[in-house]
């Protein structure tokens, strides 16, 4: 592992340390009395007291965070105050319509977003390129959620051709479970594939302002071979950062997007724990929606040194 | 390009005048829904209730028969007021936390930057979240969760802009003559820098302005009976099948302030950094 | 005829203040085998210059007037036709040796890939070439280089695989803008060296740009010296030395007595005073009368044509009489 992967773990780990603390501080410090935010000021002290103790609230708050953060790792969580059952079940239930849909919004973001910026990149400051970047300004200013009401008036009220919300399960068959990911899917992937767009658009610009790029064009090389060979690989590497940046925004927008659409991945689990102030499950929601968007930084790194001879061990 | 004043260069700039134009809308019908409506927005009229787009009711009427476009006017207020007083945290408490890291250099730098790179590990809307669910849902709890997450964004700007700033050559005049560090910043550094805070500023407007309506949609962002945009849109995808229409307006009054903040940023940007202008 | 003429040739810039001429009429012809230096300041319009004859002018840049390659006139040509022209029968060298090879490519392929797209070279037989071109230029343990990334050379070794990029394909031109500029001075010598045997080598005729006089001086057979994006004097280079009649080129050679010189040239560009105008402030008349001593009202009027001041030899002023009768005194 070269030098720069191995400082770029240290830090994954340390992120990933950092903000377990301020998840832990934020939902059991700051609030007050845990047992309290769950049972509601009026809760009658004896049931209060009864909770204090099965939450563990007794011990200091130091060897509650490491033994939450113990749990963590060896995968037994407590149990969820409203579900009874243990926390790590219900979001693994959850994560199954949560990361296929983040997945299949990602696939549709790029799907649009590739084309188009390369193209306005080509066609820059002609109308093409002027028609794309408009229309990827409104796309960016949409919230996602008018996007998906907009999406459902269209295509399940008035088309019929989707339901309005709802998720079939995998169980009734991967087809249907996918077209009821599909319409949330591409509400979230307009807006980040407006965003993606601009983005290849200008990253591209930037790379055929290189010198290299006038090199290759010195040698003969026609514009579209140069294009493919010199700018799309090295425009890859700022593309590569936003996509990452970009999943983790996805994942954000799920938690949106699910409650709009009725789909009970971890964003509803994540509203409907809010609501019943169910605050284990809110603690390791977001603490798994931050390691996962760390993890994702992290698999950008990895695909940077894969793109980059720069960052590779060399053999001199 | 020294001739060539600010105002003359943005007139020239169509993102500029362009989003100018909208974000003046967006203060304009603020301040307007202040001393006039069309109609009382707040209020319920059951008989006149789903009343479609007429004369007299020129967006139509909600479930409560309130007036849409009155409605929508007054929720102008919440977004610009969620806007501002968000940014105004963010930027205050970003802005002096990236400068210092910048004066300082060394071992608080280096703090600074790894508690923001901590912050950014949640996206910013899961943070909103987390906040309201702590100290409740509610409107000033929104602004205050959307401003806490906006500080890391700004700290890192301001670091890197200001690292910039740092190296040129009239601050080490400024240190020959010599000024201390906070003297330098405050003298040189910040006013360099500004362009660079400013655009930062339309932008985060304009991310807040979404995450209250997103926050809002959610039902744990403004509570009623204050006006608010997200809430109508969740409001109104209740009756889609019935009055789609009431799904429309409040959509669009967020996406034109949310387009008219961004190009202003666009345009302030090519403005100010003639090096980029030159590239598009 | 001439291997390259170029006639007239001029570039128009559009600037955020309007359009600019970088590069006002330009002319000059190069023979087979010919070494042509071009020396001026730097922002005197060398580099679009090149770049014009190259057909690879930056976006916001317009070119007119003539450029004759072996009788094709190259503004007549298609992309196509000029892509297959590029490379092939004219090789460039760029500034910056750092920045002008692709990070993420090893060397071996970039040099090759010019052979690949103009001979259609490939597999062992490509990589026999790319290896012979690295022994050429000098390249320690070519079998080993041709797999390194650039970050992995020194800048003279770089600047070497810019070498043999521009000369794989062996072309009748050789354009070499700035090419040692970016280098330590130690290496700049080793560099300078191998164009010019190279050059001897293949025959090829050569085009050196820079702005440092040294450079030029010892590499060329005949130099043009610009200013303010003309062509301000023109000779063989013996000749020019001998009998320099424009005052720019007066003063740009001041600090340097012969052939020969020594490097110093900060001390010569302090003996022009005053600066280069901005270029949409360039004046109508002379370029020059600006910082010119012996400017008079006509210098300022109007734009001064080339005239023969001696066999081969040009000059664009209407002053150069007073101009090499005050060299003579001085
Ligand atoms: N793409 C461009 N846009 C605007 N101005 C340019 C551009 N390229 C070059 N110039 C300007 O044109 C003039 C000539 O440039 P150049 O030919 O690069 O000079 P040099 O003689 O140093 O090689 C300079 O003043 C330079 O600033
Ligand atoms: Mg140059």
């Amino acid at each position: 592992m070269s030098l720069f992967l191995a400082k770029r773990f240290a830090t994954f780990i340390a992120t990933l340390l950092g903000a377990s603390v301020l998840t832990f501080l934020a939902l059991e410090i700051l609030p007050g009395d845990p047992a309290l935010v769950i049972l509601g000021i009026d809760a009658p002290e004896s049931a209060i007291a009864v909770l204090r103790l099965e939450l563990g609230l007794d011990r200091p708050a130091l060897a509650r965070y490491l033994g939450w953060v113990s749990n963590l790792m060896t995968g037994t969580s407590a149990n969820s105050y409203t579900y009874k059952v243990p926390v790590a079940e219900l979001i693994r239930e959850r994560l199954e319509i949560t990361l296929p849909l983040a997945v299949l919004a990602m696939a549709l973001s790029i799907l649009f977003a590739l084309p188009l910026g390369i193209y306005a990149a080509q066609s820059h400051d002609k109308s093409g390129d002027v028609v794309i970047m408009s229309a990827s300004q409104i796309g960016i200013s949409v919230p996602n959620f008018w996007m998906a009401i907009l999406l459902i008036m269209f295509f399940a009220v008035n088309l019929h051709w989707f339901a309005a919300g709802g998720f079939p399960g995998w169980s009734s068959g991967v087809g249907p479970a996918l077209k009821a990911l599909l319409l949330p899917a591409i509400a979230l992937a307009t807006v980040q594939g407006a965003i993606l767009a601009r983005f290849i658009r200008s990253a591209i610009l930037d790379t055929m302002r290189e010198d290299y790029v006038r090199t290759a064009r010195a040698k003969g090389l026609t514009r579209r071979a140069t294009m493919w060979r010199h700018v799309l690989r090295n425009a890859a590497i700022p593309v590569v950062t936003i996509v990452g940046l970009q999943f983790a925004n996805l994942l954000a927008g799920t938690i949106v997007i699910e409650n709009v659409f009725a789909l009970p991945g971890i964003g509803r689990l994540l509203l409907q724990s809010i609501t019943n102030r169910d605050l284990v499950v809110v603690r390791d929601l977001v603490v798994m929606i931050a390691a996962m968007v760390v993890t994702i930084n992290f698999i950008v790194d990895l695909l940077y040194a894969a793109i980059d001879p720069r960052l590779k061990p060399h053999d001199v | 390009m020294q001739g060539d004043t600010f105002l003359a260069r943005g007139l020239r700039n169509r993102s500029f005048v362009a989003g100018g134009l909208l974000t003046l809308a967006l203060v304009a019908v603020a301040l307007l829904s202040l001393a006039w409506t069309p109609h009382d927005p707040l209020r319920i009229s059951i008989p006149t209730r789903f009343a479609p787009p007429s004369a007299t009711h020129w967006l139509g009427t909600d479930q409560f028969g309130r007036d849409v476009l009155s409605y929508i006017m007054v929720g102008a207020q919440t977004s610009l007021t969620v806007g501002i007083v968000s940014v105004v945290i963010g930027m205050t408490f970003g802005v002096t936390l990236g400068l210092c890291a910048s004066a300082a250099r060394g071992a608080v730098e280096e703090a600074i930057m790894r508690a923001a790179d901590f912050i950014f590990a949640f996206p910013a809307i899961l943070l909103a979240i987390m906040l309201v669910a702590t100290l409740g849902p509610g409107a000033v709890n929104a602004i205050v969760a959307i401003g806490i997450f906006s500080i890391p964004e700004f700290a890192r700007l301001t670091r890197g802009a200001a690292n910039a700033i740092w190296v040129r050559e009239f601050i080490l005049a400024a240190r020959a003559a010599g000024k201390g560090d906070a003297r330098i910043t405050i003298e040189h550094v910040l006013p360099n820098i500004a362009s660079v805070i400013i655009v930062q500023v339309t932008i985060r407007f304009a991310l807040a302005i979404l995450a209250e309506a997103a926050l809002s949609y959610l039902g744990i962002g403004s509570q009623p009976p204050t006006p608010s945009w997200g809430r109508m849109l969740a409001e109104a995808q209740t009756r889609i099948f019935q009055n789609a229409w009431l799904a429309v307006f409040p959509g669009i009054a967020i996406a034109l302030s949310v387009l008219g903040l961004n190009l202003l940023g666009d345009g302030l940007r090519d403005i100010t950094d003639p090096r980029l202008a030159r590239k598009r | 005829m001439a291997l390259l003429e170029v006639d007239n040739l001029s570039v128009t810039l559009a600037t955020a203040r309007g359009p600019a001429r970088a590069v006002r009429g330009v002319s000059f012809a190069l023979e087979r085998g010919e070494t042509l230096g071009i020396v001026g300041e730097s922002g005197c319009g060398k580099s679009l210059t090149a770049l014009a004859l190259m057909g690879l002018l930056p976006e916001n840049a317009r070119a007119t007037g003539r450029v004759v390659l072996d009788g094709i006139d190259l503004a007549g040509l298609n992309e196509d036709a000029l892509c297959r022209i590029r490379g092939n029968r004219v090789g460039m060298i760029f500034q910056e040796p750092m920045t002008s090879l692709n990070p993420l490519h090893p060397v071996g392929r970039q040099i090759g890939e010019a052979l690949a797209t103009h001979r259609g070279l490939g597999g062992a037989a490509l990589r026999a070439e790319t290896l012979e071109l690295l022994g050429k230029v000098g390249i320690p343990e070519p079998e080993r280089r041709i797999r390194s990334y650039p970050h992995e050379l020194s800048g003279g070794q770089r600047q070497r695989v810019m070498i043999a990029m521009a000369l794989s394909c062996r072309p009748e031109i050789l354009i070499a803008d700035e090419p040692t500029t970016a280098l330590d001075v130690t290496v700049q010598k080793q560099i300078l060296d191998l164009i010019r045997d190279l050059v001897r080598e293949l025959g090829m005729a050569l085009i050196l740009i820079s702005h440092d006089l040294g450079v030029i001086a010892e590499n060329v057979g005949r130099i043009a010296v610009m200013y303010g994006g003309t062509i301000v004097e023109a000779a063989p280079t013996a000749a020019l030395f001998a009998d320099l009649a424009h005052p720019y080129a007066q003063g740009l050679f001041a600090a340097v007595p012969r052939v020969g010189w020594r490097r110093d040239s900060n001390a010569r560009l302090a003996t022009i005073p005053g600066v280069v105008p901005d270029l949409p402030d360039l004046p109508n008349g002379c370029t020059f009368a600006e910082r010119c001593t012996l400017a008079n009202d006509a210098c300022r009027a109007a734009a001064p044509m080339p005239i023969e001041v001696g066999p081969n030899h040009s000059a664009s002023c209407i002053r150069t009489d007073a101009a090499r009768l005050s060299r003579k005194s001085a």
